[in-house]
């Protein structure tokens, strides 16, 4: 197991070379030495389900989902509405809804401690100062009636009592002008900036503790095409430079193309594959991940017909029994309507939960060839 | 092929019919579900019924005095006691109840009609005719609401009439300003512009999509209101304006109490109780409405 | 083939307290019959009131709309609901485009009346054909909007567009509120109807690569100005306006072989009120010069391919042979 972590990060070297960057910055390692070493395991959710009550209906917003993510990687959630995804984020950060919300079962350990039973005044502590969170909507994140600085300041003076106020407000200019806020701007209200630059502000917020993980809610969800790109590279640019662990939670598959090493599909709140990027975007496996790529617009390819998956996606509250796909899967058999299905293995750390993987793969198969 | 349409048609109209009628019992359903609208509606109905059949329930004439009876505790016979001219409470409170609750429902009925009005008017046509409306709500606004309403019941004198109009007038307002601002919200609605875009009237548009999309706080309001209206009555009786005695008025019986609080508490106890009934069997009552209403909230 | 609507230089301005808001500026663009028009830009670029303004939702500053031929643009009380029966728009949210209070039945008999098309009597019959044309159940007719999911309301939304047999429908970002497994069965469907009933759709979103599927010309806005439009295969192939560019450029791949060479932009869009004359990309584009104040023509550089962009020769050096005749022809 420990040769096989070793392996991947050496092969992955957090997936970036392929995006033409070159892999080794001597200013992150320079950064990094008070750091722990990168690689090791950071973050192990095992088992997870959470659910939620509302009088005599329970909805399973998460089932048994198990991933790890080590220092200095990035993993992504990715899924349609209602899959759970945003669920697990908020459960690691500790602010599922006090009432009605409930884990149900499995850990998630943080640095060797678990998240779920830990203490709130100690969970405090860790929020902010080693996992931050940056969620869609910039406005909802940010106080309408204080000027920027105050707001970055301020939270660089909650983690770091010792500052003085000035030496806080250096640091938080300092912190806006890496995502790019000109020191002319600092001292504006949020609603005087754009979406983007909103965006840009959480994102400083988010990062002025020098947090060990990232959790990103579908932070450029609300924003353009061309905005979008502009805040992305920025903040994989500053993970990577500060070797913080990220776990992106999107729905857009190219997001994850450009910016994480590995990627978990959630469906009805179970993550039916998990792999390396390379692995998923390579050899997608399970039936609801190929009907994913495949119902995506290419702009490379000339076809005139997308090829969507069958029917809806099946409320939470009402999951299927078995396999939650088999509703919409073009490959169920008799086995996948109940009882639970199995892991499998497709080697490196590829796995994949599907009853009729042979089947899928024959079809697919034939499918690439035609 | 088209016996098969002819068939789904048939079955179409037999759906149709069917729904007109279960659009609104599934509205009592929903009423009827929520257990605290159906307590409230219960105790209001029961309130109204001994007002209307007072004179069968009521152990004494309302207006019968008995000097020698002056100041009797709570007993059998006099269920509430007797007042400072010995007469029965619980009379006074059954009979009192006509004059509370017609003052009540129907200021709140006419000051929610006239407020819809006004307040569509603004919403909808927006611009000159929205900023003249509001800024004279504005300003009547200023003036305390109680002062206007004295102003007016001294104008038109004393009577159930007038003094329905005199507090409904205060809550006009109100219920205007809140209606156009939910107008406003509701026109700019991305489904009025698709109506627009599909022809649909204007006088339709704000009949179908505005008013039944932005009614829900004003209903609330206006159950709300009757209990509001009914302790203001209490205020004009107190200053002679409103219903005069020897009528029994829940609220003119209140101030009546008030002097013998010290001593003789059950004087001010059985109209406050029956007023505290009311209020809140409406509000509960009102609360079921509105949640009733929105098929949003179906389960 | 002919064109069903036209624009001839359209405006449409907003008057804010700060000024002059130009929403839509100067837009001139033709919808062929049967043909689809993708509309690309980023939000404020003002591509959703130029389609509100094309069907009379908005009323146009100055300009002109043509249907079939006749000028449309100021149309009377009598001519409105016939010109609205024939151009149709199909909204973004479906969560917000069907009245709360409304079952699928209420909604598509509610147009199908005002339509006038039809029989009292023939109503049923023709929801069950509406609703079995855009794929909804039967079972589904007496939902509400909030008992549906968002492809099946937007499948209603849909239903009650083509309630009037328009021949010209405006999809305002049809698909962008969905989910991609639904976005590809509501594309699909639009593409189906239109091959049936030969619609003609003016689509318009923020997402290059849906655009790239439905369309057969795309036109691309910024800040209310058109500064590119062209065939769709043709602006794929030979993408000219540094901003359709930087918009291509931008989208995030799924092909992780193939890294994409992002051109970076800068800054971010700057105010549409009173804007300065000359390009209004040229804040935030890489290649912007002196010249780029001036006020940008939109030109034919290749046949049917406009660009509004002085330096559009200068950076696609490959274009001077191949353009020459083409302005030869002019």
């Amino acid at each position: 197991m420990k040769e096989e972590r070793f392996s991947h990060e050496k092969g992955g070297m957090h997936g970036h070379p392929d995006k033409g960057h070159h892999p080794h910055h001597p200013e992150r390692d320079h950064d990094s030495v008070q750091r722990h070493a990168k690689g090791e395991e950071l973050l192990k959710v095992n088992n997870l389900s959470v659910e939620y009550t509302a009088g005599k209906k329970i909805t399973h917003a998460v089932n048994n989902v198990t991933f790890e993510i080590r220092r200095g990687e990035s993993l992504a959630l990715v899924g349609e509405s209602g899959c759970g995804k945003s669920t697990v984020a908020k459960a690691i950060l500790g602010i599922l809804p006090d009432r009605g919300a409930r884990i149900s079962s499995g850990e998630m350990l943080f640095e060797g401690k678990d998240l779920a039973s830990i203490p709130e005044k100690e969970m405090e502590h860790i929020r902010g100062n080693k996992i931050s969170m940056v969620f869609q909507d910039p406005m909802t994140a940010l106080n309408p009636v204080k000027r920027i600085l105050t707001q970055v300041s301020a939270v660089i003076r909650l983690h770091n009592p010792e500052l003085s106020k000035r030496e806080a407000e250096d640091r938080a200019i300092e912190m806006l002008k890496t995502v790019g806020i000109t020191p002319d701007r600092v001292r504006d209200y949020p609603h005087q900036f754009s979406g983007g630059q909103q965006q840009r502000v959480v994102v400083a917020i988010g990062l002025s503790c020098n947090p060990e993980l990232l959790l990103a809610d579908e932070p450029t969800t609300a924003l353009d095409v061309t905005i979008q790109a502009q805040v992305l590279d920025m903040m994989t640019e500053l993970i990577r430079e500060r070797n913080t662990a990220m776990l992106l939670i999107t729905h857009n598959l190219g997001i994850v193309a450009e910016t994480c090493d590995y990627v978990a599909v959630l469906y009805g709140g179970e993550i039916v594959e998990y792999g390396s990027k390379r692995e998923v975007f390579k050899n997608p496996s399970h039936p609801y991940t190929i009907g994913l790529f495949g119902a995506l617009p290419d702009i490379n390819s000339e076809s005139t017909r997308l090829k969507p998956i069958d029917g809806i996606m099946p409320e939470p509250s009402d999951l299927p029994a078995g396999c939650k796909f088999h509703t919409r899967c073009p490959y169920a058999t008799e086995c996948c309507m109940e009882g639970p299905v199995p892991v499998v293995e497709l080697g490196g750390t590829h796995r994949c939960q599907c009853h009729n993987l042979d089947a899928v793969r024959a079809a697919t198969g034939k499918e690439a060839a035609v | 092929m088209s016996t098969d349409t002819n068939a789904t048609v048939q079955a179409n109209v037999q759906e149709e019919s069917g729904k007109k009628q279960s659009s609104f019992r599934e509205f009592l359903k929903r009423l009827v579900k929520n257990k605290l609208a159906l307590f409230g509606g219960i105790v209001f109905l029961l309130i109204c019924l001994t007002a209307i059949f007072a004179p069968l329930i009521a152990p004494y004439d309302y207006q019968a005095m008995d000097m020698a009876n002056k100041y009797l505790s709570p007993s059998l016979e006099h269920l509430f006691g007797t007042d400072q001219y010995g007469r029965d409470i619980f009379s006074r409170v059954i009979y009192g109840g006509r004059w509370s609750l017609t003052l009540g429902v129907a200021s709140s009925i006419v000051s929610t009609v006239l407020g819809i009005i006004v307040g569509s008017i603004a919403g909808y046509f927006g611009g000159k005719v929205d900023s003249v409306i509001m800024r004279f709500i504005d300003i009547l606004q200023c003036i305390p609401g109680i002062l206007l309403t004295i102003c007016i019941a001294s104008v038109l004198g004393t009577g159930l009439f007038n003094t329905v109009l005199a507090m409904s007038f205060g809550g006009i307002w109100g219920t205007a300003r809140m209606l156009r601002g939910q107008i406003l919200t509701v026109r700019n609605q991305e489904y009025v512009e698709a109506a627009k875009a599909t022809n649909v009237s204007e006088g339709r548009i704000i009949l179908k999509y505005v008013i039944p999309n932005s009614i829900q706080p004003i209903i609330v309001q206006a159950c709300m209101g009757i209990g509001g209206t009914i302790m203001g009555a209490a205020g004009l009786s107190f200053l002679g304006l409103g219903i005069q005695p020897p009528m029994p008025e829940w609220g003119a019986m209140l101030n009546d109490g008030r002097s013998y609080l010290r001593y003789y508490p059950n004087m001010l106890f059985a109209p406050m109780l029956f007023i505290a009934l009311t209020v809140m069997s409406i509000s509960f009552f009102g609360d079921g409405l509105r949640d009733a209403m929105d098929p949003r909230l179906k389960e | 083939m002919s064109a069903l609507v036209e624009l001839k230089g359209l405006k449409r301005y907003f008057d804010t307290p700060k000024g002059k808001l130009h929403a839509v500026d100067d837009i001139t663009m033709s919808f062929e019959e049967g043909q689809t028009m993708g509309v690309v830009g980023e939000s404020g670029c003002g591509k959703s009131t130029l389609a509100r303004t094309i069907i009379h939702l908005q009323e146009p500053t100055a300009g002109q709309i043509l249907y079939k031929g006749k000028d449309v643009t100021y149309p009377t009380k009598k001519e409105l609901p016939k010109l609205r029966e024939d151009m149709q728009i199909i909204f973004q949210d479906p969560y917000m485009t069907l009245n709360p209070r409304y079952t699928v039945e209420d909604t598509l008999k509610e147009t199908l009346t005002i339509s006038g098309q039809y029989e009292k009597n023939d109503l049923d019959h023709q929801i069950r054909r509406l609703m079995d044309m855009v794929g909804i159940s039967g079972r589904l007719r007496m939902a509400y909007p909030h008992e549906l999911s968002g492809g099946r309301r937007q499948r209603v939304g849909i239903g009650r567009a083509l309630a009037m047999n328009p021949k010209f429908i405006v999809c305002d970002e049809p698909v962008s509120a969905l989910d991609v497994s639904i976005q590809a069965q509501i594309i699909n469907l639009l593409m189906d109807l239109q091959e049936e009933f030969g619609l003609t759709y003016m689509f318009v979103t923020h997402d290059m690569s849906v655009v790239h599927h439905i369309s057969h010309n795309i036109s691309v806005m910024y800040l209310g100005q058109l500064v590119e439009t062209s065939p769709a295969k043709e602006l794929f192939r030979q993408t000219l306006h540094p901003y359709s560019k930087a918009l291509l450029s931008a989208i995030p791949s799924i092909d992780i072989d193939k890294p994409k060479q992002r051109i970076q932009l800068h800054g971010e869009l700057m105010s549409p009120i009173n804007p300065k004359p000359g390009c209004r990309f040229a804040p935030r584009c890489p290649y912007a010069t002196e010249a780029c104040r001036q006020p940008q023509k939109l030109e034919e550089v290749l046949p049917n391919h406009y660009v509004a962009c002085c330096r559009v020769r200068e950076l696609n050096p490959d274009l001077s042979q191949a353009a020459a005749p083409a302005a030869a022809a002019q």
